[in-house]
C-alpha cells in the first residue's frame, strides 16, 4: 500500500491544502504554491478532503506503485510515462500494480501536482501533510523527497479495477488547462503596500512598469525579483509585524523580493505591495529567468477576481464528480 | 486615553491592526488583549501578534456583509464592534519557568557579554535571572519567542559573523531582546546559556512550550541538572 521513490527530480515533496492557525506559534501555512492545481488534481482522481499531493519542481521523481493505483498530474506541463505509455496531464490513469512513474522535465512553467486516489498516507502535523522545507516541518522533517522514501497510500488507494487488469487505462476525456495554466505569462495584480508611498518618484513609477526577472535564487520561501532596483526616499527602521505569502519586500539592497508559500510569519522590511491571492499561483508558475511584471490593482478588484475565480473552480469541481460517478467502470 | 486603532488592509485575506510603531511592552499589551477579545468573540479569525501590530486573516469569500459587500468593510466593522469597550482588558498571563545552564558549552557568547555590558560573569546571570520577561510575539521559525523585559544593562548588538547552526535550546540576547532558538537554525544573537526544555514539538497537545503574552522566568541551573532534565526530557 505505498509508493517507492526510486529517483526524487529536482524538488519533489508533499503538499496539500497547508497548516493555517498557526502563525502565532510562528508556523506559516505553506501548502501547495498553485492551489487551484492541487485542488484540480485531487478533484480528477475523487479526492474530496484535500488529500496530499505530490509538488514537482522543473523535473519530477520517478516512482514505483507497489498496488494499482489511480494518478492525475496537473499544474506546469510534465512529461510523464510508465513503460512506453505517455501519461497525459489533466485526467486521470489506473496503473496496475508494479507500475514505474517516470515524471520528466516541465518545459513551460515551474511546479506540476501529482495526485493519487487516497492521498499521500504520511502523518499530518498541525492538520497538515505539507512538508514545510524552510521551517522542516512534516514528512521526514519537512524534507523534499528522497530515494528511497516510501509513501504509504490512503486507504481508498485501491481503484475499482477488473481483476487480473494489467493494463494502464485512461479517461476518455481530460480537463482544458487554459483557464488554470497562465500560458500568457500576464502582468500580476499588485496592490500598493504600506510602504509604497516611502519609494522614491521613479522606483514608484518602475515598479509598474519594469520587467523584473525571477532569480534562481527563488524558492517556496521567497521569489527575488532581478533586473531592476528599487530606492527609498530615506531608509526606514521598521520593528517586526506579520509577514504574509504575496508581500512585496524591499530589504536594503533594493531587490525586490515577493514571499511565498512558505514565508516566515514575521518581518521588518518595508513593504512596498502585496501580490492580489488571486495572482499568487501565476507566479508559482514562473520559472527563473521568467519575466515578471506587475500591474496596478486595488482591493476590490482583487476580491471580485478572487470570488470568480472560486465560483468557476467550484462549478467545475461538481462537474468532474459527477463525470467520475459516472465513469467508474473506465470503460474505453 | 489610547490612541484609536489603525486599519489597514493588506490583502483580499488580511487585515492588519496597528497599535503603534514602537516596541514597548503596553502596546504590546494591547495588542494581546485585542487577540485574548477577537479569539472568543471571532474565532473564524486567525490571529498573528506582533510587537505593535495584530494580523487578522480571514476567509474573503465568507466574510460578506449582509449586502454582499467585499470581505474588509464589514470584517472592519466586525472587529470595531468586537473591540469596543472590552480592549482594555488584558487577559491573565502564564508565568512559565525557564531553566537555564548559563555558560558553558552552551553559552560560548557569557563572557563577551559580560565585558560588552562591563560585568562579571555572574552579574550577567543575576541580571537576566531577574527579570520578568513577557512574550510579545512568535515568529523566525515555530516556537522562537521575542521577549520583552530585557535588563537594558544587558543589551549587545548582534554578532557581526552569525552562526550557521545555533543549537536548540539556545538562550540569547540580539540587541534589547532575549529570546529561545526552539532548533537548530542560523542565528547572529549572543549565546548565554542553554535550556533543556523543548520550546516546539508538533507531536505535543501543544506544540509550542510558549505562546504569545505568557510571562516568562529564567532559572539558573547547573550542568548535573541539566543533563537531569535533558534525560528526562528524551525519555
Amino acid at each position: 500500500m505505498s509508493v517507492r521513490v526510486l529517483k526524487p527530480g529536482l524538488l519533489s515533496s508533499l503538499q496539500d491544502g497547508g497548516r493555517p492557525g498557526h502563525a502565532a506559534l510562528g508556523v506559516g501555512r505553506a501548502g501547495a504554491m498553485d492551489a487551484p492545481a492541487w485542488r484540480l488534481v485531487n478533484a480528477l482522481v475523487g479526492n474530496t478532503r484535500g488529500e496530499a499531493a505530490i509538488e514537482c519542481t522543473l523535473l519530477g521523481p520517478t516512482l514505483r506503485f507497489d498496488q494499482p493505483a489511480v494518478i492525475a498530474l496537473g499544474g506546469a506541463a510534465i512529461v510523464a510515462h510508465v513503460g512506453g505509455v505517455a501519461i497525459p496531464m489533466w485526467t486521470h490513469c489506473a496503473l496496475p500494480a508494479g507500475s514505474v512513474l517516470t515524471l520528466g522535465g516541465i518545459a513551460v512553467g515551474c511546479r506540476a501536482y501529482l495526485a493519487v486516489r487516497g492521498g499521500f498516507d504520511v502523518p499530518p502535523l498541525l492538520g497538515s501533510r505539507s512538508s514545510d522545507l524552510h521551517a522542516r516541518l512534516g514528512h521526514a522533517h519537512g524534507r523534499a523527497l528522497r530515494a528511497g522514501d516510501v509513501l504509504p497510500l490512503g486507504s481508498a488507494a485501491a481503484p475499482p479495477m477488473r481483476a487480473g487488469d494489467e493494463a494502464i487505462r485512461m479517461l476518455p476525456w481530460s480537463l482544458d488547462p487554459q483557464p488554470w495554466f497562465d500560458f500568457r505569462q500576464r502582468p500580476l495584480a499588485l496592490l500598493r503596500g504600506s510602504h509604497f508611498d516611502r519609494l522614491e518618484a521613479g522606483s514608484q513609477e518602475r515598479l509598474y512598469r519594469a520587467r523584473f526577472v525571477l532569480s534562481k535564487d527563488s524558492n517556496r520561501t521567497a521569489g527575488r525579483l532581478d533586473g531592476h532596483t528599487l530606492r527609498l526616499q530615506a531608509p526606514l527602521e521598521l520593528i517586526s509585524e506579520a509577514a504574509l505569502p504575496g508581500t512585496l519586500q524591499l530589504p536594503p539592497s533594493g531587490q525586490p523580493i515577493a514571499l511565498l508559500a512558505e514565508a516566515p510569519v514575521t518581518g521588518g522590511y518595508p513593504r512596498i505591495g502585496q501580490i492580489a491571492a488571486v495572482d499568487l499561483p501565476l507566479l508559482a508558475q514562473r520559472r527563473p529567468g521568467d519575466t515578471v511584471c506587475f500591474r496596478e490593482s486595488t482591493l476590490d478588484e482583487a476580491l471580485a477576481r478572487l470570488a470568480a475565480r472560486e465560483q468557476r473552480l467550484q462549478r467545475l469541481l461538481t462537474v468532474i464528480a459527477r463525470r467520475l460517478a459516472s465513469s467508474e467502470e473506465y470503460s474505453p | 486615553m489610547a490612541p484609536p486603532i489603525q486599519f489597514e488592509a493588506l490583502a483580499e485575506d488580511a487585515l492588519l491592526l496597528r497599535f503603534g510603531e514602537r516596541i514597548d511592552a503596553d502596546l504590546n499589551d494591547r495588542v494581546h488583549a485585542a487577540m485574548a477579545c477577537l479569539c472568543q468573540r471571532l474565532p473564524a479569525l486567525e490571529c498573528v501578534p506582533a510587537y505593535a501590530s495584530l494580523l487578522l486573516r480571514f476567509d474573503p469569500l465568507a466574510w460578506r456583509g449582509p449586502h454582499g459587500e467585499p470581505g474588509h468593510r464589514h470584517l472592519q466593522a466586525a472587529v470595531v464592534d468586537a473591540l469596543d469597550g472590552h480592549a482594555a482588558a488584558a487577559g491573565a498571563s502564564r508565568e512559565v519557568r525557564i531553566p537555564v545552564c548559563y555558560g558553558g558549552d552552551g553559552g560560548p557568547d557569557l563572557d563577551d557579554v559580560a565585558a560588552h555590558c562591563g560585568l562579571r560573569r555572574d552579574e550577567v546571570i543575576a541580571c537576566h535571572t531577574a527579570a520578568d520577561y513577557r512574550v510579545a510575539m512568535l515568529g523566525f521559525a515555530p516556537g522562537f519567542p521575542y521577549l520583552l523585559g530585557l535588563d537594558p544593562r544587558l543589551a549587545m548588538p548582534r554578532r557581526a559573523d552569525p552562526r550557521q547552526r545555533v543549537p536548540a535550546g539556545s538562550v540569547a540576547i540580539g540587541g534589547s531582546q532575549t529570546g529561545i532558538y526552539p532548533d537548530v537554525l542560523p542565528g547572529g544573537w549572543q549565546l548565554l546559556g542553554r535550556t533543556p526544555l523543548r520550546l516546539f514539538d508538533a507531536r505535543r497537545a501543544t506544540p509550542a512550550l510558549l505562546a504569545p503574552g505568557d510571562r516568562v522566568r529564567f532559572v539558573a541551573i547547573d550542568a548535573g541538572a541539566f543533563a537531569a532534565l535533558a534525560t528526562e526530557r528524551d525519555a
